[in-house]
């Protein structure tokens, strides 16, 4: 029985939520009593993966190969699955990033197997793990359990474990060397690059009005700036506003936009999916106003309005400029 | 080209969801059901595909009759036939039996391009697409911004975090999966809706072509997620709460 962690770096540099998929994988560790090792992969990798041996880890595998020095689906899918038949742990845990979404699928695939996406928590029942994820947008949780054999398969979302509970240790480095040619890579990626320099900051930002998909219509958007005026603070959107064209991209907060932790954050008309969640729970003051009680945005808020935004934001702005005098 | 759409009818964005009787699922008898959103972007790249390059567009469904209704939606939108797999019950299938399914229904055809949305809104496990691709052995690339097709093959913009995003060159055949907002979507004209009740949907029982394999993950509970944060709500009219709340933000919070 064993848990084997698959951590994700890009040129060198760790994506942190590996390491917060390391911390889950050590509470089922140790839960479970079972060891836990690590894996990364990418061309030259073993001072990354020694890195990683300083946690408590049984051991960590140096997947090293040219074909791996940029990501393709064909090649990590490949070295992975190799990994894991040499290997044979029971549980793969990975953290629920983009590049994992694009190959753990066709990973669990090759093995028979479904992967659990983006599980929020974790508890063991008969020895075995129950993993929670969020089910329509955040409005439900579910409980999954593997039903097959070894090896199952999950990721584990963004924030749901922290990092700085692991515990220092001291494991092996191994370094694995896959079967890899250059011919069955089907995808050529080019370099990744960014659309522009950013015009809008929001992470500068110590007051953020956001407005989400409640507001109904382009026009209707002048309500909620009036009230980021009103607050002195930066006009943000989630995501559909933004793929609507009703506010430029810049202006996105959420996982596909810009991460922000502002002193103040009020998120009008938003219901909270997870893909925005992540990118402003780490608000100090969170302000909800939003028509539907059940609404997920509520669980991250300290204040709360149930209300038709076109009557309590204008509402608001009169007692803010009241208060300011 | 010849595309397939994957499309899922879900529930519709707004509906108040209730666990059923089994605890395990929700209770769908009172919902409104709607082409699950990332499905929809699906479609209109595929639609602009076909408007550019000619071929014919397939909308692929596994669900119950009901998504009938959002099939139809899809033809009168613009896209040339479908094929619906009829499961009563979607829920005995994990991720890996509907992409089987899927997978066997698309084998009289030859598809060059699978397109189908990144996530449904409703299980959100964002990976029936890329299970598909890979039992059908075809290159797939994920949260795709833009879709441009060179001799062969297939140029894809695709999202990376943060803002990032990469270029990826694909040889046809293959999948993606689309990202919301890689298009403005398109309404259905009168004409379309006209068009559709004639368009072809053939139906597929999803017993007959099931290959029987027993899930390999269950859903075993299904909840409203417990609270992990005090949230003061603040009650009244519009002026009340809003003036409740000012003075929280001004002597609470201290943000005023």
């Amino acid at each position: 029985m064993s848990i084997l962690v698959i951590l994700e770096q890009r040129g060198g540099v760790w994506n942190r939520m590996s390491f917060e998929t390391l911390a889950a994988a050590a509470q089922m560790g140790r839960e479970m009593g079972q060891p836990v090792s690590a894996a990364v992969a990418g061309d030259r990798v073993a001072a990354l993966a020694a890195e990683a041996a300083a946690y408590k880890v049984a051991k960590v595998y140096a997947i090293e190969h040219e074909l791996l020095a940029r990501y393709t689906a064909d090649a990590y899918t490949a070295a992975f699955e190799q990994l894991i038949r040499s290997a044979n742990p029971d549980l793969v845990l990975m953290p629920h990033t983009y590049r994992v979404r694009d190959f753990a699928p066709k990973l669990a695939t090759r093995f028979g197997r479904v992967l659990v996406s983006d599980a929020v928590g974790h508890r063991i029942e008969d020895g075995r793990p129950v993993l929670v994820r969020q089910l329509f947008q955040g409005k439900l949780n579910a409980d999954l359990r593997f039903t097959s054999a070894a090896p199952n398969f999950a990721s584990i979302q963004a924030g749901a474990y922290r990092a700085d509970s692991l515990e220092a240790g001291g494991g092996a480095v191994e370094s694995f060397a896959p079967e890899l040619s250059a011919s069955a890579i089907r995808t050529k990626p080019g370099e990744p690059f960014r659309e522009s320099q950013r015009g809008v900051d929001l992470t500068a930002a110590g007051i953020i009005v956001s407005v989400g998909r409640g507001i109904k219509e382009k026009d209707n958007i002048a309500v909620v700036e009036r009230l980021a005026e009103a607050l002195g603070g930066e006009l943000a959107a989630s995501r559909p506003i933004c793929d609507n064209g009703w506010l430029p991209m810049e202006r996105q907060v959420g996982s596909s936009g810009q991460t922000v932790a502002p002193k103040l954050y009020v998120a009008v008309g938003i219901s909270g999916a997870i893909q925005h969640l992540v990118g402003m729970k780490g608000s100090k003051t969170i302000v909800a106003i939003n028509k539907d009680e059940n609404a997920p945005i509520f669980e991250v808020a300290d204040y709360g309005i149930v209300g038709d935004l076109f009557e309590v934001v204008p509402a608001l702005v009169e007692e803010i400029k009241k208060a300011k005098g | 080209m010849k595309i397939i759409v994957g499309l899922k009818q879900v529930p519709a964005r707004d509906s108040l969801l209730r666990t059923d009787a089994s605890g395990r699922w929700i209770d769908e008898s009172d919902l409104a059901f709607e082409i699950n959103e990332p499905d929809a972007y699906a479609l209109e790249a595929g639609l602009q595909l076909k408007e550019k390059h000619g071929g014919e567009v397939v909308v692929l469904t596994v669900g119950p009759p009901r998504a009938t209704q959002s099939i139809r939606e899809a033809l009168a939108k613009g896209a040339d036939r479908a094929i619906h797999v009829e499961e009563e019950n979607l829920g005995r299938w994990d991720t890996l039996g509907v992409a089987g399914l899927m997978a066997r229904a698309l084998e009289p055809e030859k598809p060059d391009l699978i397109l189908t949305g990144l996530q449904s809104d409703d299980l959100g496990y964002g990976q029936t697409g890329v299970v598909l691709a890979e039992l059908l052995g075809l290159p797939h690339a994920t949260i795709i911004m833009q879709v441009e097709k060179v001799d062969g093959s297939i140029r894809v913009k695709r999202e990376l975090e943060e803002g990032w995003f990469e270029n990826v060159e694909i040889p046809l055949p293959a999948l993606l999966t689309i990202q919301s907002g890689i298009a403005k979507l398109r309404y259905a004209t009168l004409m379309g809706i006209k068009k559709a009740k004639t368009k072809e949907i053939r139906r597929v029982e999803a017993a007959g072509i099931a290959a029987g394999a027993a899930p390999a993950v269950e859903i075993s509970s299904v909840y409203v997620p417990h609270k992990t944060k005090q949230t003061e709500i603040l009650t009244g009219n519009a002026q009340q709460a809003a003036a409740a709340l000012v003075e929280r933000l001004k002597f609470g919070a201290r943000v005023l």
